[in-house]
């Protein structure tokens, strides 16, 4: 029997709280870029806002940049997964546990521990000034480099662990052991079979997992601002700065630079597709000359580079926590010359406020993304077009449509208020609760609810009793993305917010235009912390709550 | 019976007066309000005294004060343009912003200021509020009541005195400095303030002509007045930090910079800011303030309250007290801020001179007298430009 009421009743939902003001706001960008604000008491329709961004000192210098670091660290992070699961092709390469923490780890905390570890008078350079005796700092180009390789860096760190998840989770989807066997069986070496074999079977899972990454890079401003190149800086630091100009007019060529924003990263997708096509044309008939490939495996260089990233990654995080406990800590000492808890010393009302945000936002989330797989279960049908609109948000960069999105907000007399907040912070966590929920969803034996309903139970008992309890582990995961996402919103939080909704995430980017390093590096701590809190009851509740239960304790989903 | 006849007559004349009954009824409809005080919020010690004011109102007004911590003033600007565009024209967001200068120019053009206001503020009789003295013009523009001074601001540069021991004695001289020295100097993007600050500083002492730089900019003025400014500015280039090719983002990063003894030269609006950064620890013992021989340029900070603020009344109340003696004695206090006072000494009375007079100090914190002249704010058009001219020099 099919039931499409839940079903229908989540996509309007969705259409109209989700996607319905992405457009609205993208409307606005578009209606700008052409020069129409009536506020600012533009209202002629002309091309001008266009000319003008194009007469921006350094626009292409700019674009290029933003091409080379979005698809380069994209591109490395890409390889670097595929590289490390095809090495050791029969168990996960690193165990998910320990990427934990570096999900969790908002953009902008692990940016700022990089950004004083690789500085000429950070760390590294500090280790290296104890042997070769320097007293003041050598003349590294390292942070803020005019290539942007400080900046590929940096989202490579933060990429792979959210890829090598994806991918796992993926390789936990198809028929991987047979596939390995049948490959090895017919003499493949291990590199071949992966790629002839194994790759071709989960791109169509991790795809947007891709996609979002990609999106992400070519359009972040908190992780560009303070590891990018400054003169010029990346396109949507460019567009920060604009947006925030004294002189007003300066929002119609912003408004046509958050165009220009969105079509770069469409284009970035075009050519994704096209190289997928591409490749998957020419494997194939790589694929039929059946070439077994060389029996060795790819050598230690993947996990290498891997185990070099995380090194730097949890350095960076390591540095957070030392500044914050510090008083002064001078150029070339190793540790702080004098320790202080002062920088702990502050309001508690932000973290208050992240957690009340975090909370509401997953939860909210996280019903809403039941009722959609629910429903789907009942109507038994998928409809992939809406699929792709749940993911609008991460696909389009912020910076394109928020603007616009915060005079929708406020005509309708939201903005500035927690519900503002909420719901612009719930556009962003339901699809990465989506993400991490719906493949182990769909993947539930489907004899278990056949069970029982053969045994009376209706489709609420079915799930109640059944479903969620089954999916336990994979729910609590999902809910602490969510939390991890809800954190870590800067942008939506500030433009929603008014300002007034003061979380973690806005001190610490606040604090960060500041000098104080101790008092970044506390807050930074603490916007880590909690994610990693959350995580960290995703992995132990269902250990608890299942420790009599084998089956649902032993890895058998996708995020044991 | 004269006496109570005069005293009634008295009280009557007081009654009558129109300012003082409209700011008895500003009282009264402030009494509860909490207003949103919007700042930049990348200094501490300020959030701190923001946040005593706050205490201080709530406690004698009954007007509570919530800082809205910026990054940047502009975005308070934009938020009140985006709402006048979704038409919001009351019940506005933002009740009091920390403004000076290009930001309040663009609010002022666009009619998106409250006020005339200040003089109906009773503690505006401290001020200096004669045509053209600093109290009433913000970078050249009148300020014309529209808001409210606060603190002075004079530029000063800051060093580590156990690196530096000759610092340069005019802008002039820092070319020659920096080739002596390469790589150890920088200044924050001239896209921030303080850049623009240091390229106007220069400017200054090195226009020909530096009273043309009162008026609006023109084509020709441009050109002759800014020539010799970017002859030295492209010998000084080279030697800066990374060869000039990348510049930190703000004065607080560039302060980071000097702490880490990645350059030897920082720069502040803030005389005080660096005794205060020695005694939290954010700079060494040793760093100092030092200015060119030929003084610095300053400026007034004010407080605007937008045109469609939820809560104008409770804003003037703060606005008033900011500018009350003992507030300002306050913070001019090391220990608090630090910031210099913006009232007109001859017109306080004793209590409140000695009061200043009273204030402790700092090794590092130095005397008007050390500060030497205070140099006039060019028009805000020279900035634009500036920058916009800096922007196009420097970008690959």
């Amino acid at each position: 029997m099919r039931q499409p009421t839940l079903r229908r009743a989540v996509l309007s939902l969705v259409a109209l709280l989700g996607v319905l003001p992405i457009l609205a706001g993208l409307w606005q960008s578009l209606r700008a870029s052409f020069g129409i604000l009536p506020a600012l008491g533009a209202t002629t329709l002309s091309p001008a806002p266009w000319g003008q961004l194009m007469q921006l000192p350094g626009l292409t210098t700019s674009l290029a940049l933003t091409l080379t670091t979005g698809l380069g660290a994209t591109l490395i992070a890409f390889v670097l997964v595929v590289a490390l699961c095809a090495a050791r092709a029969d168990r996960a390469p690193v165990p998910p546990r320990l990427l934990a923490p570096f999900l969790a780890a908002p953009h902008a905390a692990m940016a700022i521990g990089l950004a004083f570890l690789i500085a000429p008078s950070g760390w590294i350079a500090r280790a290296l000034a104890q042997v070769l005796g320097w007293s003041t700092p050598p003349l590294w180009i390292t942070v803020n480099d005019p290539h942007g390789f400080a900046l590929i860096l940096g989202l490579v760190i933060k990429e792979v662990p959210f890829l090598l998840l994806v991918t796992l989770s993926a390789l936990s989807q198809i028929p991987l052991r047979q596939s390995l066997i049948t490959g090895r069986a017919l003499g493949y070496g291990a590199g071949a079979l992966w790629l002839k074999l194994v790759l071709p079977q989960i791109w169509p899972l991790i795809r947007l997992p891709l996609m979002v990454v990609l999106a992400y890079a070519l359009s972040n401003v908190d992780m560009a601002l303070i590891l990018g190149p400054a003169t010029p800086p990346t396109l949507a630091v460019l567009l920060a700065r604009l947006f925030s100009d004294p002189d007003t007019a300066k929002l119609l060529p912003a408004s046509a630079g958050a165009i220009l924003q969105a079509l770069l990263v469409l284009a970035s997708f075009a050519a994704l597709w096209a190289t997928a096509r591409l490749t998957g044309w020419a494997g194939r008939i790589w694929l039929r000359k059946g070439t077994r490939g060389p029996h060795s495996a790819l050598g230690p260089l993947p996990a290498l580079t891997a185990t070099a990233l995380l090194a730097l990654g949890a350095l960076s995080m390591a540095a957070l926590l030392v500044w914050s406990l510090a008083w002064r800590w001078p150029f070339p000492r190793l540790a702080p010359e004098s320790w202080s808890l002062s920088a702990w010393d502050t309001s508690t009302a932000p973290l208050t406020t992240t957690l009340l945000l975090a909370l509401t936002t997953t939860l909210l989330s996280t019903l809403l993304a039941v009722a959609w797989l629910e429903g789907e279960d009942r109507a038994r049908r998928r409809t992939p077009w809406a699929e792709a609109l749940i993911y609008l948000p991460l696909l389009v960069p912020q910076i394109s449509f928020l603007y616009g999105l915060n005079i929708l907000f406020l005509r309708i007399g939201i903005s500035g208020g927690m519900g503002a907040v909420i719901w612009a912070q719930t556009l962003f966590v339901f699809p990465y609760v989506m993400l991490t929920l719906s493949a182990p969803w769909r993947a539930l034996d489907p004899r278990l609810t056949r069970t029982a309903a053969a045994l009376g139970a209706g489709p609420w008992r079915q799930l109640i009793a059944v479903k969620l309890p089954a999916l336990l582990r994979p729910l609590l995961t999902a809910a602490a993305i969510g939390v991890a996402v809800s954190v870590a919103q800067y942008l939506p939080t500030l433009f929603m917010g008014a300002g007034r909704i003061a979380t973690l995430t806005t001190e610490a980017v606040t604090l960060a235009s500041g000098s104080d390093r101790r008092i970044t590096g506390a807050t930074a701590t603490l916007q880590a912390a909690l994610p990693l809190l959350a995580y960290l009851i995703a992995f132990a509740l269902p250990a608890l709550v299942h420790r009599n239960r084998r089956a649902l304790n032993g890895g058998h989903t996708a995020w044991a | 019976m004269r006496l109570p006849f005069a005293a009634t007559a008295l009280a009557l004349t007081l009654s009558a007066t129109p300012a003082l009954a409209d700011w008895s009824e500003t009282l009264a409809a402030a009494r509860g309000q909490t207003v949103y005080f919007n700042a930049w919020g990348g200094d501490a010690r300020t959030n701190a005294f923001i946040d005593w004011v706050g205490q201080q109102t709530e406690a004698r007004f009954g007007v509570s004060v919530q800082q809205v911590k910026l990054s940047d003033t502009a975005e308070a600007v934009t938020r009140v343009l985006s709402e006048k565009a979704a038409g919001q024209d009351s019940d506005g967001s933002v009740d009091l912003i920390w403004i000076n200068g290009p930001n309040f120019l663009a609010m002022k053009a666009q009619g998106l200021l409250h006020g005339p206001f200040v003089s109906d503020l009773p503690n505006a009789r401290y001020l200096d509020l004669t045509t053209g003295s600093a109290a009433t013009t913000d970078f050249t523009v009148p300020v014309e009541g529209m808001e409210s001074p606060w603190r002075l601001a004079k530029f000063v540069f800051v060093t580590d005195s156990a690196r530096v021991t000759t610092p340069p004695t005019s802008m002039a001289a820092f070319a020659d400095w920096a080739a002596a020295h390469p790589g150890r100097m920088t200044h924050p993007d001239a896209s921030n303030f303080m850049g623009a600050t240091f390229l106007k500083q220069a400017l200054v002492e090195l226009a020909p002509d530096p009273s043309a730089l009162q008026a609006p900019v023109t084509d020709a003025t441009y050109a002759t007045q800014t020539a010799p400014l970017w002859d030295w500015y492209e010998t000084l280039r080279p030697n800066l930090w990374r060869q000039g090719t990348a510049f930190p983002e703000n004065q607080s990063v560039q302060q980071q910079m000097l702490n880490d003894a990645e350059i030897d030269i920082a720069m502040s609006f803030d005389p005080a800011s660096t005794a205060a950064a020695i005694d939290q620890g954010l700079l060494p013992d040793t760093a100092r303030v030092f200015v060119p021989e030929g003084g610095t340029i300053g400026n007034v900070s004010f407080v605007a309250i937008p045109y469609n603020a939820a809560h104008s009344a409770g804003a003037e109340v703060v606005a008033n007290f900011l500018l009350a003696p003992e507030t300002q004695a306050h913070m001019q206090n090391i220990e608090v801020l630090g910031s210099f006072s913006v009232l007109d000494p001859a017109k306080l009375d004793d209590t409140a001179r000695a009061a200043f007079d009273a204030l402790p100090s700092a090794p590092a914190l130095p005397t008007l007298a050390d500060l030497g002249p205070t140099l006039l704010e060019p028009h805000p058009s020279w900035t634009t430009r500036l920058t916009e001219d800096w922007a196009r020099r420097i970008t690959r």
